[in-house]
């Protein structure tokens, strides 16, 4: 019954924030400095396009009626239509979204791959060396540049030893696996700093418990301990860790997307802003701030499962 | 009056102080490393004309794309300029765009967290709405769409990732203000019709501002990665001004036979992340001990 609670307040806590996503996304067309439809359609502007565009954003409105019509469009699943493609831009995310998703997840699968074991490893024994090699990671990592660390996989792994493609994402599942291997290891590389960080110290926090030192106090030996008892506990700490990443995994996704020429959301995004096409960059924002949002509650949703109390707590 | 409810007198002949005290002279290596690391980074910025005589714009296209040696030290790119030129006075760049692009959030965050973490009421409800929107859309996204809109230049730069980074301030600052508003330096203060003005910058202000200082720390890491990426992208800082993200992409097009054009600006992105980074534990460290 809790975790009912629990889900229907988090489905209901949806609302305001994704009202607010429109409500920004709404006035990005207004920071545009000088006549938004001129400046927009730049060396295509003529007085009948930018007549027609101003009446397509409905700019000759009131602003209340600008936002409410920009509002009615959207719950209609209606994201406008591209300056360039001559299509809806609907239909644009849809086509790219299946490899954004694909690196979303091989992306996230990698960095726990990448972040568990190093914080296992430096967890096992605070302090000791291992330990102070682990912690040097984050220090290192955080300050790499998602495309550089890109480019130098694409250097070593694709272009010299030749096992992964160089960029593309293949047509087949299995080109698609190989293709996004290295954009996945990308993403994992920026993302791991901050992983291993959490981990550790959720997992050293762990190891400090109680129920840790009773099952100490039984002779069970320490490798048993680590494995069974705090790793089974501080998955819940991964989701979480995540979970609240999750925004920042999105976001190096659009720029790893770029450096590997991968079709998905960011680069459609980077190449709508080159050919300055409003529309499509307007719908793409909307869609990857609307999946940051689901992402997240899918991840408070695992977390409630895979711990009972959290039900209860909130 | 202080801010700091003031600590009783410490008497030498507790034993608790005489293990104390060598622990506050203790060197901290984190931030030494630190300091070194950033110190040096900034000398070379600053002494770049002396460490180079070559404009970092001026182009010679009979001596493209040279490897390093001879009389360029680190190559020149494709349009012949010459790299370590480049690199020198693109840390210029980066590290005063990285600096002031975290400045701008840092102070405007901590002044709204420090101003709505004290009133409560409408205001904080609707400075906290405003921060659940910002937060809401992935920090890239939102500052290459931001930049999108507001056009290239390094003013929309600092607009652009103000617009975004103010929130994390505001946060880490409010958290802190609803603790420390109830302690009873401030109850006391109060108590003593200390006008607001003052306590909020005399008392609350010194008391909150130390967590937004340990993470603008990371967050000028993250700004300097911001602008290489967007300089990367072609969404930076202008051109020709040298810069390290229009480097590496400069360099993409040669990665295989031209490695270093791509490597070595990417490496100064790595050195100058762990300077930050560093500097930002060793503070970490430093507070922790006091």
């Amino acid at each position: 019954m809790a975790h009912l609670a629990f889900i229907g307040k988090r489905l209901w806590q949806l609302l305001p924030v994704l009202f607010g996503i429109t409500l920004v996304v709404f006035f990005m067309i207004h920071l545009i400095p000088g006549d938004p439809a001129a400046t927009l359609l730049g060396n295509r502007s003529t007085p009948q396009a930018v007549a027609a565009l101003r009446q397509q954003f409905g700019l000759d409105e009131p602003l209340y009626r600008q936002y409410l019509t920009f509002l009615g469009r959207i719950a209609h699943g209606d994201l406008g239509s591209s300056f360039v493609y001559k299509s809806p831009v609907r239909g644009l995310v849809e086509g790219r979204i299946s490899s954004t998703l694909w690196l979303l997840a091989a992306g996230a699968l990698f960095s726990l791959l990448l972040s568990v074991p190093l914080a296992v490893l430096a967890a096992s024994r605070k302090d000791a060396v291992r330990d102070q090699a682990v912690r040097i990671v984050p220090l290192i990592g955080l300050g790499m540049p998602a495309v550089w660390v890109g480019l130098m996989l694409q250097l070593f792994f694709a272009l010299k030893l030749g096992l992964f493609p160089v960029s593309g994402f293949g047509s087949t599942v299995v080109e698609h696996a190989q293709s996004i291997v290295l954009p996945a290891t990308t993403v994992a590389v920026a993302l791991a700093p901050i992983l291993v960080r959490s981990l550790r110290t959720s997992l050293l926090e762990v190891l400090d418990s109680d129920y840790v030192l009773t099952a100490r106090a039984k002779g069970i030996s320490r490798s048993r301990l680590l494995l069974h008892h705090a790793l089974r506990n501080a998955a819940v700490s991964s989701v979480t860790v995540l979970g609240v990443n999750i925004a920042y995994l999105v976001g190096a996704t659009v720029i790893v997307e770029r450096v590997f020429a991968l079709p998905g959301l960011g680069t459609l995004m980077l190449d709508s802003i080159y050919s300055r096409d409003f529309p499509v960059v307007q719908g793409v924002v909307i869609v990857i701030a609307v999946l940051v949002v689901l992402v997240n509650l899918a991840t408070d949703l695992a977390h409630a499962s895979l711990d009972p109390r959290v039900g209860v707590e909130r | 009056m202080t801010a700091v409810v003031d600590r009783p007198a410490l008497e030498p002949a507790d034993p608790a102080i005489v293990a104390v005290a060598p622990r506050r002279k203790r060197l901290n290596p984190t931030l030494i490393a630190g300091l070194t690391l950033l110190g040096l980074l900034v000398l070379a910025a600053v002494c770049a004309p002396l460490l180079t005589s070559y404009d970092p714009t001026a182009q010679d296209l009979s001596g493209s794309l040279a490897s390093p040696g001879g009389k360029h030290l680190l190559g020149t790119d494709q349009l012949g300029r010459d790299v370590l030129s480049r690199l020198l006075y693109g840390a210029r760049t980066d590290l005063r765009v990285g600096l002031l692009a975290v400045l701008f959030p840092f102070v405007i965050g901590s002044t709204l967290g420090l101003i709505v973490g004290f009133r409560g009421g409408w205001l904080d409800t609707i400075v906290m709405r405003l921060v659940d929107m910002v937060v809401a859309f992935p920090f890239y996204v939102l500052i290459i769409a931001l930049v999108f809109v507001l056009g290239p230049g390094t003013r929309n730069i600092y607009i652009a990732i103000t617009a975004v980074g103010w929130v994390a301030y505001c946060r880490i600052v409010r958290g802190e203000v609803l603790v420390a508003k109830s302690q009873e330096y401030m109850l006391a203060a109060r108590a003593a019709g200390v006008p607001t003005w003052r306590l909020l910058l005399r008392h609350l202000l010194p008391n909150v501002i130390m967590q937004a200082i340990v993470f603008s720390m990371s967050d000028i890491v993250l700004s300097i990665l911001a602008i290489v990426t967007l300089g990367y992208l072609g969404l930076g800082v202008p051109p020709p001004s040298p810069d390290w993200g229009a480097m590496i992409a400069d360099g993409q097009q040669f990665l295989l036979d031209k490695w270093w054009l791509t490597t070595i600006p990417g490496l100064a992105v790595v050195v100058t992340g762990l300077g930050l980074s560093l500097l930002g534990d060793g503070i970490v460290e430093r507070v922790k001990q006091t």
